[in-house]
């Protein structure tokens, strides 16, 4: 009896004492309000009026520690006439559309190798995600080492294998400079699509595969009828990752050309920053930058839209 | 075995695996082997005779030694540092926070608030740079590492949220339900009950976090303009480069000594690293 009174008594202490915060807080929609305030205090700072701020400048003639006035659509109607600015936007898209269809077709096939079993299966996967991991600018510098005109490791090769017998100069020509930033994009993005689809991949039942195999599918048949349409999900997410982090890609091309031979090899990204920081012209940068936005609204779109209609299945 | 299944193996697997792996290490063991080879024997032409460019005889730490003395490279990694851990523990904050709120309770325009945070996620560095130095220049805090820290967790906080999100979703609610009769608070629950469980999740957005703002270049670059402030990705950049001329030996050591922490902690947390990068494509 007296022990039973005892906790009791205790239990009765330990009972906290709600304040008129805690109350608050046990309401969801107020403790819902509180833990989204500090991200989106950082994400309204420096995302929104960013953005917003971009938007105003662009139809401006803002320079550096000139404010600049209002001057309309005048900025986009400039970079319509501007040379360098369609061959950026052009180079932008075949960057974007040729290292995709590389990645993906590439990053399927180490997938499908990496699915099997193998000794060191761990270690491989481990070592073959490191392009990925290691910071781009610095493995960059790697490949612009090896692409050196006159130290080139890869002329050095070819040359020894009687491939060529005059040096290939990789980014001192336009195309071969193209070539080149889509090589180091494809490089550096292949782990990612391998891991991922592999990841996809790993979710697939084996079953599956063996039941078509008995019912007599070829093994063409059985990726393409069984495995392809179950990693499909995985595969959009995946491509349409990618294709906005490379359709804004900065440091590969600052790097390897810098935008050059001739301005040959400009992006969105690499022209923006020669004109908003190089030159000074921070309106004209920033319409360089926003110029991207339609085409990123749209796969963002289709994103949005294509995982709603997973959800809903 | 079948008969012929053996050569098959190899030309069907080991030997696509072997050009892949081949192909995707060797900038790795490149930069490695330029970092210890004598700048006598680096800048060689490549039509040289007797050229052995895959190895070399006479290993040296001149670039390293260099790098050290002659640059502020001690200096750029412990900024690098500072920086990715601090953005890395306020993305942390706020998006487990977040992602805590935007899967577990019930509140007014929470599905659009979700959507709005995924929305950022997809937002490219690129597009805001010139606009968000302006800002930057605005609110003093250009050329300090506060100008890098608190703009990181704008790309990371989304990444953050929208990966523990799909931890916590797999938490049962019977859990927090127990604690709330109990007597804990909501509060409590979610801090003593539901964090605790989330570790595992926690980890790997963390890891793949400090990855990220390790790799982060753009914002630095335009952000920070004194060498004693830049990270190892500018200051390799900036200051190991003379107008035309590149100091590769000392450049390939940077980029070698540069990427040696983040490919520390991947090594030791290599599933957690995964788990997040799938995790963060499935969504």
């Amino acid at each position: 009896m007296a022990i039973s009174y005892a906790a009791r008594e205790r239990a009765y202490v330990a009972a906290p004492r709600r304040g008129p915060v805690t109350r608050l807080l046990e309401d969801e929609r107020w403790l819902g309000a509180l833990l989204l305030l500090p991200t989106a205090v950082l994400l309204a700072l420096f995302i929104a009026y960013p953005f917003v701020k971009g938007v105003l400048l662009s139809v401006t003639d803002a320079r550096v520690g000139v404010p600049g006035t209002f001057v309309g659509l005048q900025n986009f109607i400039a970079l319509a006439h501007d040379g360098i600015f369609r061959e950026a936007v052009w180079n932008t898209f075949i960057y974007t559309g040729v290292t995709t269809v590389f990645k993906l077709a590439l990053g399927l096939w180490l997938a499908l190798l990496l699915n099997r079993h193998f000794r060191g299966k761990a270690l491989t996967r481990a070592f073959v995600l490191l392009p990925f991991i290691i910071p781009t600018v610095l493995s960059t510098f790697a490949w612009k080492w090896m692409f050196d005109p006159t130290f080139s490791v890869i002329n050095w090769t070819l040359y020894r294998l009687d491939i060529i017998d005059s040096r290939i100069n990789w980014l001192g020509d336009p195309q071969l400079a193209m070539i080149s930033i889509i090589i180091v994009n494809v490089w550096r993005g292949v782990p990612f699509y391998a891991i991922s689809l592999l990841a996809g991949l790993q979710t697939i039942s084996p079953e599956l595969q063996e039941a078509a195999a008995i019912d007599g599918a070829r093994p063409w048949q059985r990726f393409w009828h069984v495995t392809w349409p179950l990693l499909l999900p995985v595969t959009m997410v995946v491509v349409l990752f990618s294709v906005i982090q490379t359709f804004a890609d900065f440091q590969l091309v600052y790097v390897l050309t810098g935008g050059g031979p001739a301005n040959a090899t400009h992006l969105f990204a690499t022209y923006a920053y020669q004109i908003g920081v190089g030159t000074g012209l921070l309106s004209e940068g920033a319409a360089i930058s926003l110029a991207m936005f339609p085409a990123l609204l749209v796969v963002v779109v289709v994103q949005l839209l294509y995982i709603r209609r997973v959800e809903i299945h | 075995m079948i008969e012929g299944a053996k050569w098959r193996r190899w030309v069907y697997f080991y030997l696509p695996l072997g050009v892949f792996i081949f192909s995707l290490l060797f900038p790795f063991y490149w930069m490695l082997v330029t970092t210890f080879r004598p700048d006598a024997e680096l800048y060689r032409p490549w039509m040289a005779p007797n050229y052995t460019p895959f190895w070399t005889a006479h290993p040296t730490l001149e670039h390293i030694k260099y790098l050290f003395d002659e640059t502020l490279f001690a200096t750029w990694m412990v900024n690098t540092l500072f920086i990715a851990l601090a953005s890395t523990v306020i993305s942390l904050f706020c998006g487990l926070l977040a992602g805590y709120a935007l899967s577990r309770l019930k509140f007014p325009f929470a599905g659009s608030l979700g959507t709005g945070i995924f929305v950022t996620y997809l937002v490219p560095q690129t597009l805001l740079f010139i606009p968000l130095a302006d800002i930057i220049r605005n609110y003093h805090l250009g050329d300090t590492p506060w100008a890098l820290i608190l703009t990181y967790p704008t790309f990371l906080i989304p990444f953050c949220t929208w990966l523990l999100m799909g931890y916590f979703k797999a938490i049962p609610r019977e859990l927090e339900e127990c604690a709330r009769i109990d007597g804990a608070t909501r509060w409590k629950a979610m801090v003593y009950i539901i964090f605790p469980i989330a570790v595992p999740g926690i980890l790997s957005a963390g890891i793949f976090a400090f990855t990220l703002s390790w790799n982060e270049f753009i914002y630095a670059l335009v952000f920070l303009s004194s060498p004693e402030q830049k990270t190892v990705p500018v200051g390799v950049t900036s200051e190991l480069i003379r107008g035309d001329v590149f100091f590769w030996g000392p450049l390939m050591a940077g980029a070698l000594l540069g990427s040696i922490p983040v490919a520390i902690i991947y090594s030791f947390f290599v599933e957690h690293y995964v788990a997040g990068l799938t995790g963060s494509v499935k969504g």
